[in-house]
């Protein structure tokens, strides 16, 4: 995987930004100033950058409980997504989805999902949707290693391979199902054997590695796009918090965490962005942005207003509440 | 709109879905069997058009937009949603509405709250066609009106019309709505016939209709219990008794002016529901008239339903289950009883 430098660039701004994004809302809440459902993306961020540089606006993403990274990833206004959390009038819903309903149909982004699986078949009838106006669109759902374990998943992977439909199903194996250890409920060790059952493409990428999740990705999302079907990418890949903010993490071994933190894909990705040629200097530039970035839409987000009380009543029904 | 012919409700249904699919090429069409075997292409075989036949020929008429699924509702109905999100206008047929529950999630967590919950950015143009409704001995599984259970959800709508004309314009509202609409196809009336206008036209969601006037009593139904109010009407006509009948035919949302001017009119009502009597439409509409109709009553509400059970097979049974236009009249013997 070649990439020039302004692409080095741009997928490392988009990576800082999601563990930014995160580190400061983890602040936010440890300071009482922000409260909330909120799982946050550290560790995962090759992933969804990874895979999102290759979508174009139009297509679309269904994404799960642990949904910043996809949207930051997907081109979400920043600013829009913390007044959202901050449940204010300029939010990009409105303040009326919070963290695990983000979504933003203009850019694609079909909406964060408070059901474990409940993504996948929407982005398998975005996918349907594309195919039948020929839109040459493709639709991708990012899922945790837990979602295969749902029906949906089943019957969404087998619909979409019995119908050639352009989408890729993203499964973000992170070892953990909130807090019970992935090998206690899955009896395989790689869920993209799984693809298998419906004759369906599939490869594992090392999701702490930004070029291993970006070849693969690209490779699956052009199958997609010309016409020769899904395909399920495993990437391996850890959550560096824990399952929601203010988790104890008692479940898991510190070991066990500084094994995958040694593999940090932001430190992985600088390393090998600085060997391309870029220099250090570029990105503490980016840094630098990224973090009067965020204290600009925190500070927006405060200072925004509140919804109207009558906002309740608005958007039940197309036309008003009925 | 010209003359109008005679036709069965799975006619007009299927008249429906026709004239939606050749005005709109965003409408596709799919559940399970709604083509059947007669997507290939062997000799002598015909499409079954689902279990009752209702979308017999579509499959031929519009080969790309009709699409037989694998018996996997909660997939297909999720698929529906994300289609309907992304520019497509899904009808999706629910074989029968006792399946609700391993397709719900699609339609409480994902149909009904995507427009709110993207602040109004989102719009599931969504139509769910589904049988409901006992008599025919389908027994526990296959009988259930469970439209109860969508109607209390905000962001779906819910109609169940009562003859075949309603059938034709109201799954034609329901097709071109911009939110998700639960579209009830009762068992009880599927094979009877009635004139139904050529061409198109829509019956608007959220008007009743008022099928009969009288001064007595107002007899409300829905679906199959709206031709049980006729017949008891006819009955109780009989002992001089004067009886309105309204069908609701949109559940949610639902007409509460027209509940309540009948209800102003003959100040008695007694509410006949195919569903089971807690937490359902019967109770909600009674709710109703207590609180915004209190003045007007001049007698207790009756409901007539189905009783608190599943609905049992054996014939007699079914019978004894359901509501009848003998427990009609009955309800309305005993509420002029009160004084």
């Amino acid at each position: 995987m070649q990439l020039t430098q302004p692409e080095l660039l741009d997928a490392y701004r988009h990576m800082r930004m999601i563990r930014a994004f995160e580190l400061k809302l983890e602040e936010l809440v440890a300071t009482g100033r922000l409260i909330g459902f909120l799982h946050l993306y550290v560790g995962q961020e090759a992933v969804a950058v990874g895979v999102c540089r290759w979508l174009r606006e139009t297509d679309v993403v269904a994404s799960s409980h642990r949904p910043h990274g996809h949207c930051i990833a997907k081109g979400l206004d920043v600013t829009a997504m913390m007044a959202e959390l901050y449940g204010r009038a300029t939010g990009c819903c409105k303040g009326k989805g919070g963290s695990m309903h983000l979504s933003d149909l203009d850019k694609g982004m079909l909406g964060a999902n408070g059901i474990v699986g409940a993504g996948i078949p929407l982005a398998t009838g975005a996918a349907l949707s594309a195919k039948l106006r020929r839109t040459g669109g493709v639709a991708v759902a990012f899922l945790g290693e837990g979602a295969t374990n749902t029906g949906a998943f089943h019957e969404s992977l087998n619909m979409a391979a019995n119908w050639t439909l352009p989408v890729v199903y993203v499964v973000e194996n992170n070892g953990w199902g909130e807090f019970t250890p992935a090998e206690h409920v899955l009896p395989v060790a790689d869920v993209a054997v799984r693809a298998g059952s419906y004759a369906m493409a599939s490869t594992i990428a090392d999701g702490m590695d930004f070029f291993d999740v970006a070849g693969k990705a690209r490779e699956a999302i052009e199958r997609a796009r010309t016409g020769r079907g899904p395909t399920l990418l495993e990437c391996k890949t850890y959550r560096f918090k824990g399952h929601f903010i203010g988790d104890s993490l008692a479940y898991r071994s510190k070991a066990e965490a500084e094994r995958w933190e040694r593999r940090d894909p932001l430190a992985r990705f600088e390393q090998r962005a600085l060997a391309a040629g870029v220099s250090a200097a570029q990105l503490r530039a980016i840094d630098a942005a990224i973090d009067d970035r965020l204290v600009t839409a925190v500070m927006a987000a405060e200072a925004a207003p509140l919804p109207e009380l009558a906002e309740v009543m608005r958007d039940v029904y197309a036309g008003g509440a009925a | 709109m010209t003359r109008a012919r005679s036709l069965s409700f799975g006619q007009a249904i299927n008249e429906a879905i026709r004239i939606a699919m050749q005005t709109d090429p965003a409408v596709i069409l799919l559940g399970e069997d709604v083509v059947g075997g007669g997507a290939r292409t062997d000799e002598g075989v015909d499409e079954m058009g689902g279990v009752f036949g209702t979308t017999r020929g579509l499959g031929k008429a519009f080969p790309d937009r009709v699409l037989d699924t694998p018996i996997s509702e909660m997939g297909l109905m999720g698929a529906a949603v994300g289609a309907a999100a992304t520019g497509l206008r899904p009808v999706v047929e629910l074989m029968f509405i006792d399946f609700i529950g391993v397709c719900l999630d699609p339609l409480l967590n994902q149909a009904a709250k995507l427009r709110y919950m993207s602040g109004g950015k989102a719009r599931v143009p969504l139509t769910v066609r589904t049988i409901t409704g006992a008599g025919m001995q389908g027994a526990a599984q296959h009988s259930q009106s469970l439209y109860g259970i969508t109607a209390g959800i905000p962001g779906l709508k819910t109609v169940i019309p009562a003859t075949p004309h309603d059938a034709k314009g109201l799954l034609l509202a329901a097709i071109r709505d911009d939110d998700p609409v639960i579209f009830c196809e009762p068992k009880g009336l599927l094979f009877g016939s009635g004139d139904v206008p050529e061409g198109d036209y829509e019956v608007p969601i959220g008007k009743a209709r008022l099928v009969r006037e009288g001064t007595h009593v107002s007899l409300v139904g829905m679906g199959a219990t709206v031709p049980m109010c006729e017949q008891a009407a006819d009955e109780l006509a009989g002992d001089g008794i004067s009886a309105e009948v309204l069908d609701l035919r949109s559940l949610a949302p639902l007409d509460e002016e027209a509940l309540l001017a009948t209800l102003r009119k003959t100040g008695r009502i007694v509410i006949v529901d195919e569903a089971t009597p807690r937490c359902g439409i019967a109770s909600d509409v009674a709710a109703l008239c207590a609180d915004r109709g209190f003045g007007a009553l001049k007698a207790p509400v009756k409901l007539v339903t189905a009783q608190h059970a599943p609905v049992p097979f054996s014939k007699p049974l079914e019978l004894a289950h359901m509501p009848s236009p003998a427990k009609i009249v009955a309800a309305v013997r005993a509420q002029r009883a009160h004084r």
